[in-house]
């Protein structure tokens, strides 16, 4: 398999209103950002690749105007994915590995604060069954953060005690992260007992348990083999990358686990070796522990050290910034094998598992 | 590195119709996904992946449908991708596809693009609000109908090409099991004389809102070996886009697609389109886009594109037949109107076009574009594989 490495990450402030910038003005900062940091410019790229919403952006084709925002012109190869930024890194990663291109740049963004995110992600469920209900997203993960306490009352229960003091914790430990992330929405934390003290939001689930609403785009550049060791000192190489997919129908899944990622992870090798950090896309609390279980996460292993989606979770981008995350650990040299996750869809349905590397330096 | 050969192995679609009340979303999908693993003579088993792409979601007004039909299209437990890039959606989902078998991520791909127009109100779903756009046009005809207006003032084109190409492509439906659109009365007098929507674009020379789908199986060399008909194999694709307006942007002749033509020509080594491609299935929303597509892809030199229409060059049995399904102007399920022309094309050089077929057909392009003549993408398929 050819090399292929990310070799620059960059990301907005994620904040809960951004009127005063439109979708590209979010965007272009971030760009101009990784495109300085390889000394390239839009038009020496080989292929770009973004993912956007148009649901979001409550308009048809909103991703032309992110077009004009890279300046496009000469005309460049380019693609989108209606799906978070971590698919269009993958659709990219995949030009690399055909050989079709030295370089990608990859970005994604979402504009949540115009709308009612909860609303807008019911038009994402079956429309026929399902999506005249209006079941909101909050209410989808309540649903399976229950299935997941109940499931750890029943007796087969594994070793871990999952109750709600452990949602709590996850809650804390992500946000208490967040403090050395300048670019989260949502930092600090009182401790997981304090937490519990407060009301429920939708039962089980009180508000630390679900993800900040917000704005935020983000963007990395690929690059293969020379052209990775020449554009960055220490490249975040992809050894292997996979995404699966799982039934819509809430009622014919095991809501407590999550095969996809098993399998994805397995697909993308990061069973082969330890890993040393993980970043999650895990919105909600619950969502962490169903996803650490599949992916044989132990103690030794630092999860989310950015704070994660409880931090910041920029619809279409909060995937991308996984990857990004787990990258630029790997850069500054704070990791050298990660793993980054990336999720879509309501409880957890579609989930993307990547594994990156250092060189030993 | 050398990236692994593509064939298409399987091509299945459903009838376009204006409006499929008898199935729903996921019904439709399965209907053309189903015939396509039919011809390949595979099962939902032989299937890695399932890259599917449509235009912009509101016309459904589903929101990334693709969690939704999952299920439909026997994605749970594989890689599952969805594609949007406007009007081109439906020649870049194939070409995402055909990325994965290319570069030897997956060894077989169903990849499958569609539309239920029936759902919306396609015209008002692309009329942007304000801010987004002055509120001066209406659907895509009203963005479109100026950069005609402009290429017949810059060639001199008689006002008559137009209903040419609308009476060539609905003539050619006829031949076409599928085609929306069996005008079976249609006289070139009645396209003439149909009402002016946009002008100068008529009625007539206006493609349809449909319901359909497409889907083809995209496999590797040992797939091709086991296929029971014979593949169309890839010999090159490309996708190109530009900004929507900026002063200078060429409206009628876009560089993106020139560029994008110049890149699949190279990859494909032809060096002269005009006499090595047997047929093109190109994107004319509006009939006068044959002519202008002509230039743009190379076929004719600047300025005499609408000969090679008057001339009948572009008929059926012409030197260079042009939609020889009945394109565009007479099936528009949009977002599967772009695979419509992959599949098209890969059809004819797999000698199965039926009643459309075209004589001897062995290398064929297949042209989709999008936006505001922004976005393009591009395949040439030949009844060989490519030289290693």
């Amino acid at each position: 398999m050819r090399e292929v490495a990310i070799v620059a990450f960059g990301q907005s402030d994620h904040r809960r209103e951004s009127a005063e910038v439109s979708e590209v003005e979010m965007l272009m900062p971030v760009l101009h950002e990784v495109l300085d940091a390889v000394g390239l410019r839009a038009d020496e790229i080989d292929f770009t690749c973004s993912g956007s919403c148009d649901y979001l952006a409550g308009r048809a084709f909103s991703f032309t105007m992110a077009l004009d925002g890279v300046g496009a012109w000469p005309p460049i190869s380019e693609s989108h994915v209606e799906m978070d930024g971590a698919w269009a890194l993958y659709e990219a990663w995949t030009r690399l590995l055909a050989g079709e291109a030295e370089t990608a740049l990859v970005y994604s963004y979402g504009k949540s604060s115009p709308g009612d995110l909860r609303e807008v992600l019911t038009r994402q469920l079956d429309p026929y069954y399902v999506a005249p209900l209006w079941p909101d997203s909050v209410s989808l993960a309540a649903l399976q953060a229950q299935a997941l306490l109940d499931a750890e009352d029943a007796e087969d229960a594994e070793d871990t005690v999952v109750d709600e003091r452990a949602l709590a914790a996850v809650a804390a430990r992500s946000r208490i992260a967040a403090e050395d992330n300048p670019h989260a929405q949502v930092t600090g934390s009182p401790p997981p007992e304090a937490l519990l003290e407060d009301p429920y939001l939708v039962r089980p689930l009180r508000r630390h348990d679900c993800p900040p609403v917000g704005d935020g785009a983000a963007a990395v550049v690929l690059a293969a083999g020379d052209t990775a060791r020449r554009l960055c000192r220490r490249p975040a190489w992809i050894r292997g990358m996979d995404h699966r997919m799982e039934a819509h129908s809430l009622g014919v899944r095991d809501l407590t686990r999550s095969p996809s990622t098993r399998l994805a992870a397995e697909r993308a090798g990061a069973f082969e070796a330890p890993a040393d950090l993980a970043e999650l896309h895990a919105p909600f609390t619950s969502q962490e522990l169903i996803l650490r279980r599949e992916l044989g996460l132990g103690e030794g292993v630092r999860v989310n050290p950015s704070g994660g989606a409880l931090a910041a979770n920029p619809m279409m981008a909060a995937g991308l910034i996984r990857l990004g995350e787990a990258a630029a650990a790997i850069h500054r040299g704070a990791a050298d094998r990660a793993l980054a996750h990336a999720t879509s869809g309501p409880c957890l349905q579609q989930n993307l598992v990547a594994v990156l590397e250092g060189d030993v330096l | 590195m050398t990236k692994e050969p593509v064939a298409v192995v399987g091509i299945g679609q459903t009838k376009h119709t204006a409006a499929r009340r008898d199935v729903s979303l996921a019904g439709l999908v399965r209907e053309a996904a189903v015939r396509a693993l039919e011809d390949a003579q595979l099962t939902w088993a032989d299937i890695d992946a399932v890259v599917i792409g449509k235009a912009p979601d509101f016309f459904e007004g589903v929101m990334m449908p693709e969690l939704y039909l999952a299920d439909a299209l026997g994605a749970v437990g594989k890689p599952m991708l969805r594609v949007h890039t406007a009007g081109s959606v439906g020649g870049s989902t194939a070409l995402v596809a055909s990325g994965l078998v290319a570069a030897r991520v997956h060894r077989t791909v169903l990849t499958l693009a569609f539309e239920k127009q029936s759902e919306s109100n396609a015209m008002w779903g692309l009329s942007l609000p304000i801010p987004f756009q002055q509120p001066l046009l209406a659907g895509a005809g009203g963005f479109f109908a100026p950069h005609v207006r402009a290429y017949m003032r810059r060639t001199g084109a008689p006002s008559g090409i137009g209903a040419l190409v609308a009476y060539k492509d609905r003539r050619n439906a006829l031949r076409n099991p599928y085609a929306h659109l069996h005008e079976h009365d249609l006289t070139l007098e009645k396209v003439r004389s149909s009402p002016m929507l946009w002008d100068p674009i008529r009625y007539s020379e206006t493609c349809p809102s449909s319901d359909g789908a497409c889907a083809m199986v995209l496999t590797d060399r040992a797939g091709a070996d086991r296929a029971p008909y014979p593949p169309a194999w890839m010999h090159g694709g490309a996708m190109r886009s530009e900004p929507t307006l900026f002063a200078g942007k060429d409206c009628v002749s876009p560089r993106a697609g020139r560029d994008c033509a110049a890149d699949v020509y190279r990859q494909a080594g032809i060096t002269d389109p005009r006499r090595e491609i047997d047929a093109v299935e190109m994107y004319v929303p509006f009939s006068w886009y044959e002519p202008m597509w002509l230039e743009n892809l190379g076929f004719a030199d600047e300025g005499e594109g609408w000969k090679l229409t008057e001339s009948g060059v572009t008929e059926i049995d012409g030197d260079l037949p042009v939609n020889p399904s009945g394109g565009v102007l007479s099936t528009n399920p949009i977002g599967a109107s772009g695979m419509l022309r992959f599949a098209e094309a890969a059809l004819q050089v797999r000698g199965r076009a039926g009643e459309h077929q075209v004589d001897g057909a062995r290398k064929a392009l297949g042209h989709a574009y999008g936006g505001g003549s922004q976005f393009f993408s591009m395949w040439v398929v030949a009844d060989t594989p490519p030289a290693d």
